[in-house]
């Protein structure tokens, strides 16, 4: 095992980050579909980010039934079932860029909007707000040398820490990938199996708890049971906030409440 | 460095949450902070100054809290502020506009060292805005914090507070829908609790009993409280109507337990009209505590049964967090703060009416095995969401990006 700071150095080494979301109102607000198109075309990235990706990070009592803020919005306030699915079945990694993905969710509701003949509103004190967030990303002082070792280590990683390694990594990297398969790509063909199957992963439908469970049934899959622990600057892995977690694993909701910020 | 006090809210929060602290508070060392606020006592805001600030220092930072003063007139002038920025249509004489101002000048000058040299100065909410204009010679970034249910305030009054407001260089809001339009970024930053002060630590059993006791409590009779001002957006006279309709079928009994607030004038006013509301019911318990009654309010927290924030106005809500942190299931006004706390089914339930706080009372006094699976959803909830330690790496993730940049990411560590 190396020293962290040796390991901080290698080109081959992953390093585990932890993150956290600070929210930013942007002004933007919506009380009808067309609202909601105008915002759209006005609201910053980061705000279709946050509606996109940012929710994931917040702890959630339900498996979600939308799979972004708009479509929920548009199910739950402005009862439009189809436009709902149809907006929920974005994915943003298929488009080039959030441009594209900005088009794409206005042409859904512009069709609706020429469809229809009023615009549905929503109750006054069910508006949309549009929001934007800022990452703050840690350091965990955790980093591992070869796969197999992630693979100890992952079933520790807090949620954040996989929120921003699976799921923030698709914006991130050029080739939308999570931030595990794209190490993995530096070992050539020798971990293709492995990679492609966490590739297979949707982490749209699920909880961040699911989703860090499954990531590290796939690893344990490759590797066997973990046998070595990641170094930190100063001794083995902690516990994180495995107890508290676990426990929202263990609730019939199958996870934490949803936190409307 | 106050480690012993990190490492408290270390056992309680995590590791890795005080060592995200540490790595946020690491780039800002010996930055110069004050906050100001109104009021010393009584009220949430005091209560989140009173612990925000050691731990502020616990992580090498000059923290330091002044609170400003002023003369009846002024408080008359910023309660009516209060209750405009919730939505009363209050008429505000230009004499007390004048009074308003002025104790801004007085106060600004009196702290004027101080407020030109912080790096970040906190102004929390409308009573001490205005002193921003009193210092043109500032050198640090200043955040207004706002701590009031501003979804609808009326116009007039938001456009006078706009004036002092605007020139700040962020504002923070609990929710979404409070924020105004602003020409700085606007933070939302929803309040918190503070595990191990005397209104939130576990207490031993005799001492809730012998709260139980002194006040002439039944331990054998379901208890519903109210903690809160007497304020009517707490409509605390709407508690007393569900707590009839409640007794008509299921023996119980209320406590209405609050203070007065250095700062809100009203509160006689409204404590008369709960008085006469409850008259002739000896299960009906109107406790006037004095401000520091604190381990009093922890106890009869523990005590009851179900909580209710009956609000119909609420800037957040402490009580309600204060609730669910002792695993109580909360009843709460569909409004403000309380619908980001009580989700609806999982850990409370919210109402509009007395009718439906009636109803959800006795579903719950029927149901124990959900009041108890609630309770503990509740206090999972603070305890990831609405401790002291959320809202301290929120604060030092703004400053962070007030002094660096205010780009989508911000990089920390070792």
């Amino acid at each position: 095992m190396e020293s962290y700071d040796t390991c901080a150095r290698s080109v081959t080494s992953f390093v585990a980050r932890d993150c956290a979301l600070i929210s930013l109102a942007t002004g933007i607000t919506a009380e009808n579909l067309r609202e909601l198109r105008d915002g759209l075309l006005d609201a910053p990235e980061a705000s279709l980010y946050h509606h996109f990706w940012g929710r994931l990070l917040r702890p959630h009592f339900d498996e979600p039934e939308y799979l972004n803020d708009f479509a929920s919005w548009v199910y739950h306030s402005l009862r439009e079932k189809a436009l709902a699915e149809r907006m929920s079945l974005i994915d943003p990694t298929d488009f080039g860029d959030m441009e594209d993905v900005r088009q794409e969710l206005v042409e859904l509701i512009e069709q609706r909007l020429e469809e229809s003949e009023s615009v549905p509103w929503a109750r006054a004190d069910q508006r949309f707000y549009f929001i934007r967030a800022q990452l703050v990303l840690f350091d965990t002082g955790l980093c591992v040398d070869h796969p197999a070792k992630l693979s100890a280590l992952l079933p520790r990683f807090s949620t954040s820490s996989l929120y921003y390694h699976f799921i923030d990594a698709r914006r991130r990297n050029h080739s939308h990938c999570d931030d595990f398969c794209s190490w993995l790509g530096g070992y050539g063909d020798e971990f293709a199996d492995l990679s492609h199957r966490l590739a297979g992963l949707d982490p749209y439908f699920s909880s961040l708890h699911e989703t860090r469970r499954r990531v590290a049934e796939i690893f344990a899959e490759q590797f066997g049971p973990p046998e070595e622990e990641a170094t930190t600057p100063d001794g083995p892995a902690g516990e994180s906030d495995e107890g508290s977690e676990e426990e929202w694993d263990d609730a019939e909701e199958g996870g934490p409440p949803e936190l409307q910020l | 460095m106050n480690l012993g006090l990190l490492d408290r809210y270390a056992e309680v929060a995590g590791d890795d949450v005080v060592d995200h602290l540490r790595q946020l508070a690491a780039p800002l060392a010996g930055a110069r902070m004050l906050h100001i606020n109104s009021t010393k006592e009584g009220g949430g805001v005091a209560e989140i100054l009173r612990e925000l600030i050691p731990l502020k220092q616990a992580l090498g930072l000059d923290a330091r809290w002044e609170v400003i003063t002023g003369d009846q007139s002024f408080y008359e002038c910023t309660k009516s502020f209060h209750n405009a920025l919730q939505g009363a249509r209050e008429v505000i004489p230009e004499s007390r506009l004048h009074a308003y101002e002025e104790t801004n000048v007085d106060n600004a000058e009196r702290l004027r060292t101080a407020l030109a040299e912080a790096d970040f100065v906190f102004i929390h909410d409308p009573q001490p805005a205005a002193m921003l204009n009193s210092i043109p010679e500032r050198n640090g970034k200043w955040i207004w914090r706002c701590h009031i249910d501003v979804r609808r305030p009326h116009r007039p009054v938001w456009k006078y507070l706009r004036t002092w407001v605007a020139p700040y260089d962020a504002s923070i809001f609990s929710l979404p829908e409070y924020a105004q339009p602003l020409p700085h970024p606007q933070y939302l930053i929803p309040p918190s609790i503070d595990p191990f002060n005397e209104k939130n630590c576990e207490l031993p059993p005799d001492e809730v009993a012998a709260v139980r006791e002194r006040f002439g409590l039944d331990p054998e009779l379901p208890l519903l409280v109210q903690v809160s001002r007497f304020d009517r957006f707490k409509d605390p006279v709407g508690v007393i109507e569900a707590y009839r309709l409640v007794k008509t079928l299921t023996p119980i009994q209320l406590v209405l337990a609050g203070g007065g607030a250095s700062d809100d004038p009203e509160g006689e006013v409204v404590l008369e009209q709960v008085r006469r509301a409850a008259e002739g019911d000896s299960d009906i318990h109107v406790l006037l505590l004095p401000s520091d009654a604190h381990r009093t309010i922890n106890a009869l927290q523990r005590a009851a049964d179900l909580i209710m924030q009956k609000s119909i106005r609420e800037g957040f809500g402490l009580t309600v967090t204060e609730g669910m942190w002792k695993r109580k299931p909360i009843i709460g006004g569909d409004t403000g703060g309380i619908r980001l706390q009580v989700i609806d089914h999982y850990t409370g339930f919210l109402v509009r009416t007395p009718e439906g706080a009636a109803l959800r009372t006795r579903f719950l006094l029927h149901r124990r095995d959900l009041l108890e699976q609630m309770g503990e959803r509740a206090h999972r909830f603070v305890r990831e969401n609405f401790l002291i330690t959320r809202h301290l790496r929120e604060y030092l993730t703004l400053m962070l990006a007030l002094r660096y940049g205010s780009g989508d990411r911000i990089e920390v560590g070792r």
